[in-house]
């Protein structure tokens, strides 16, 4: 057996292919208005979905506002907020079901969200204290939830797409109903990791969900010093994989994409390419800051298409949503997230056991030693470690 | 009982684990029909279908990445990766990823049930990148188990154990002795207990200490020296990470002498460690400094392997000095 391609296609004088050749609509449904495009084809959703949706968006922005001012004040070390990106997030979020396995980047957090995940459980995340799933072990924004199908994020960028096929080819090989979504930035598909995980998943047929946000910027880097080619998704389609672009910042279009992606990827048990053209309106991180690389027009510019307005902007033309009740909602939110960080930052650390435990299934000697020597140092210089002084049981 | 090669051990081991449990799958470049390079998955493909055993793109980060997915979800993976020289592309996966994958997450999520089976080491004419052995760059990333078979009934017990263990498992093969190294090895199924070593013969004068093919050198000089009157106790460590250190140090406070001997590069070699640690447990047990008997500080050469190999004469000549000092 050799290829499949198409070598029938045959030329005798030197004709080369440019990636024009290879242009890739972009899937819009909305207006800025927020009325759909005459033509648009509606995905599938009902005013309880629409309502979860825009809840999600509302509770994330909160999230994000309240958490970069608490890192401000140094309350948490750091933070990454998803402004702009929200309907790229929870419109494909919101086209999975809940045994579906997200594997995320970081700036995800809006998924996580619309699976459950709590405001309690964030903020305990988020401090590091006894309560968080992860231990306190990792930066704060690196979620996991095992209940949630949602794969601890940890920061190597990249490292997670390979991963994504190898989870999804476990799905099918045991005959669950679901599939993986991957999320990535456009700078992570630069890594070696974005082209063995693509290709992996192509020749194995693994039903993943590649989602690229492709927001055009990776920290400082514009996406024109990211590559030279037509964005991500022709990439798609020299693995052989059924790709999408679509307009990132319009959540109907991303709803639409995703939902048909995961029909295909289950009923064909295969993987999906969906590039998400959108803007990240936000700094890179709470390490980071923009204006030293971009300008403040171009950042207005975005704002125009701000994607929680406009999906916004169509629920309330639907009649399913008022500003009155907007306005409720984003109050509930910030009254809600403020007490909880107030709770959350009174949680203690975890407990010292912690230091060991989950390297291997069972502490090995080596480790449990070396746990007995730090709780003698610090019976000794108790004032240098106040996270685990006289707080072991 | 059989006589099996190093090879037919290892691949009666994943076709025991194979049919154990179907949650066993086995990939790699060339895994697939063609049984591997060296063989060690051959029929594996016709006994269990493709979906199980199969060939991969050429990838190493590709396959180690696609691993650490499966082990998560909740397989059991056994990823080959052609020799230990090409484990480097795929240094990220398993350093960053499979090590860290349970701790990071709280328990969350593990990739307990993943093994990385590769050939290592020289002796064979393979120049710089069919020679090396990288375990020392390894045993430094908690979270991971380093494994080295030194015989047939060795790589089948500790193969099985290590496909079974709810850790990330590297299992390094010495590909020098696949087919050379033949022995009794039951035809069921057993395991031999990881981080755990062996006392391979007792003595009384001095404790030689190896792993993998290495040893074959360790006991040939050995002999030597017992001609001599030396009287050498053997220990094969089998598990690098996290090691047995109880037993080397009981055999060393008994004979006040230690020689480490390995293929991989001198500085920063797993020899090191294991000099660091015993001479912290037995100081005053110590009658001679440590020796180290390791490849040369350069890559591994092609013509001058001889010269560059901790070879049985090195030891031969390590032991006497250290005997004698």
């Amino acid at each position: 057996m050799t290829d499949s391609s198409t070598l029938d296609a045959v030329s005798h004088q030197a004709t080369f292919t440019e990636g024009q050749a290879l242009a890739i609509p972009t899937l819009k449904i909305l207006q800025a208005d927020g009325t759909p495009y005459d033509d648009a084809v509606m995905p599938m959703i009902d005013k309880a979905l629409a309502l979860k949706i825009y809840d999600t968006c509302a509770f994330i922005r909160v999230l994000d506002e309240r958490m970069l001012a608490a890192q401000r004040q140094g309350r948490i070390s750091f933070y990454m907020t998803c402004i702009g990106e929200e309907a790229a997030v929870t419109g494909s979020a919101a086209a999975l079901e809940g045994q579906d396995m997200i594997m995320a980047q970081y700036r995800e957090q809006a998924a996580l969200r619309y699976r459950g995940f709590s405001t309690e459980q964030f903020m305990n995340q988020m401090f590091s204290n006894a309560k968080d799933l992860g231990k306190g072990r990792q930066m704060p924004i690196h979620y996991g939830s095992q209940e949630l199908h949602y794969m601890t994020i940890s920061s190597p960028l990249g490292t997670q797409i390979p991963q994504a096929a190898g989870y999804a080819y476990g799905q099918k090989l045991a005959g669950e109903p679901a599939v993986t979504i991957c999320y990535f930035g456009e700078g992570a598909a630069s890594e070696g990791d974005f082209h063995a995980g693509l290709n992996m998943a192509a020749v194995h047929q693994a039903p993943v969900i590649f989602f690229c946000r492709n927001n055009g910027y990776a920290i400082s880097t514009p996406s024109n010093e990211q590559f030279a080619g037509d964005g991500i998704a022709p990439r798609g389609v020299g693995y052989g994989i059924k790709t999408i672009r679509v307009d990132g910042n319009d959540m109907l279009a991303v709803l639409a994409a995703t939902q048909q992606a995961r029909a295909v990827a289950l009923s064909e048990n295969c993987p999906v390419l969906i590039e998400a053209m959108t803007y990240r309106l936000g700094a890179h991180s709470s390490s980071d800051d923009p204006t030293g690389y971009r300008s403040r027009e171009e950042e207005a510019k975005w704002r125009e298409h701000d994607p929680v307005l406009r999906y916004k902007l169509w629920l309330i033309n639907k009649g399913w949503w008022s500003e009155a009740e907007d306005e409720a909602l984003y109050q509930t939110y910030r009254e809600e997230v403020l007490a909880a960080v107030k709770v959350a930052e009174k949680v203690p650390p975890p407990g010292l056991d912690t230091l060991v435990s989950d390297v291997y299934d069972n502490v090995p000697r080596h480790l449990a030693d070396q746990l007995d020597a730090v709780r003698e140092q610090i019976k000794l210089y108790p004032e240098q470690y106040p996270a685990t002084a006289g707080k072991e049981a | 009982m059989a006589q099996m090669n190093l090879l037919q051990a290892i691949n009666n081991a994943l076709d025991i684990a194979m049919a154990d449990d179907e949650r066993v799958l086995c990939f790699g470049e060339d895994v697939g029909h063609f049984g591997g390079v060296f063989r060690a998955t051959a029929k594996l493909q016709d006994k269990y279908g493709k979906s199980r055993c199969f060939n991969t793109p050429l990838t190493e980060q590709g396959i180690l990445g696609f691993a650490n997915g499966l082990a998560a979800q909740g397989h059991r993976p056994v990823a080959e990766i052609q020799f230990a020289d090409y484990i480097f592309p795929a240094f990220d996966q398993i350093v960053n990823e499979s090590a860290k994958f349970r701790y990071r997450s709280g328990n969350e999520f593990n990739v307990g049930g993943l093994t990385i089976r590769t050939p290592y080491g020289g002796g064979i004419a393979g120049g710089h990148y069919h020679s090396q052995s990288p375990e020392a760059y390894f045993t430094q990333t908690p979270g991971l188990k380093v494994v080295v078979p030194r015989n047939p009934y060795q790589a089948k017990g500790l193969l099985l154990a290590s496909i079974r263990d709810d850790n990330p498992v590297v299992f390094f093969e010495p590909k020098r002795i696949y087919r050379a190294s033949v022995g009794e090895v039951p035809e069921e199924d057993y395991q031999l207990p990881l981080s755990e070593a062996e006392v391979v013969k007792e003595g009384s004068d001095i404790t030689l200490l190896g792993w993998g093919a290495q040893m074959e050198l360790i006991e040939k000089a050995a002999q030597r020296a017992e001609s001599l009157g030396i009287s050498c106790e053997i220990i094969d460590l089998r598990t690098l990470l996290p090691w047995d250190v109880d037993t080397v140090a009981s055999s060393v406070a008994k004979t006040g002498r230690l020689l480490i001997s390995h293929e991989a590069p001198l500085t920063g070699g797993f020899a090191g460690e294991i000099a660091a640690t015993i001479q912290d447990r037995c100081f005053l047990h110590l009658e001679s400094p440590i020796a180290r008997v390791c490849g040369l500080d350069t890559p591994y050469p092609l013509m001058l392997e001889q010269e560059h190999m901790a070879n049985e004469h090195k030891i031969f000549e390590a032991i006497k000095a250290s005997v004698n000092f």
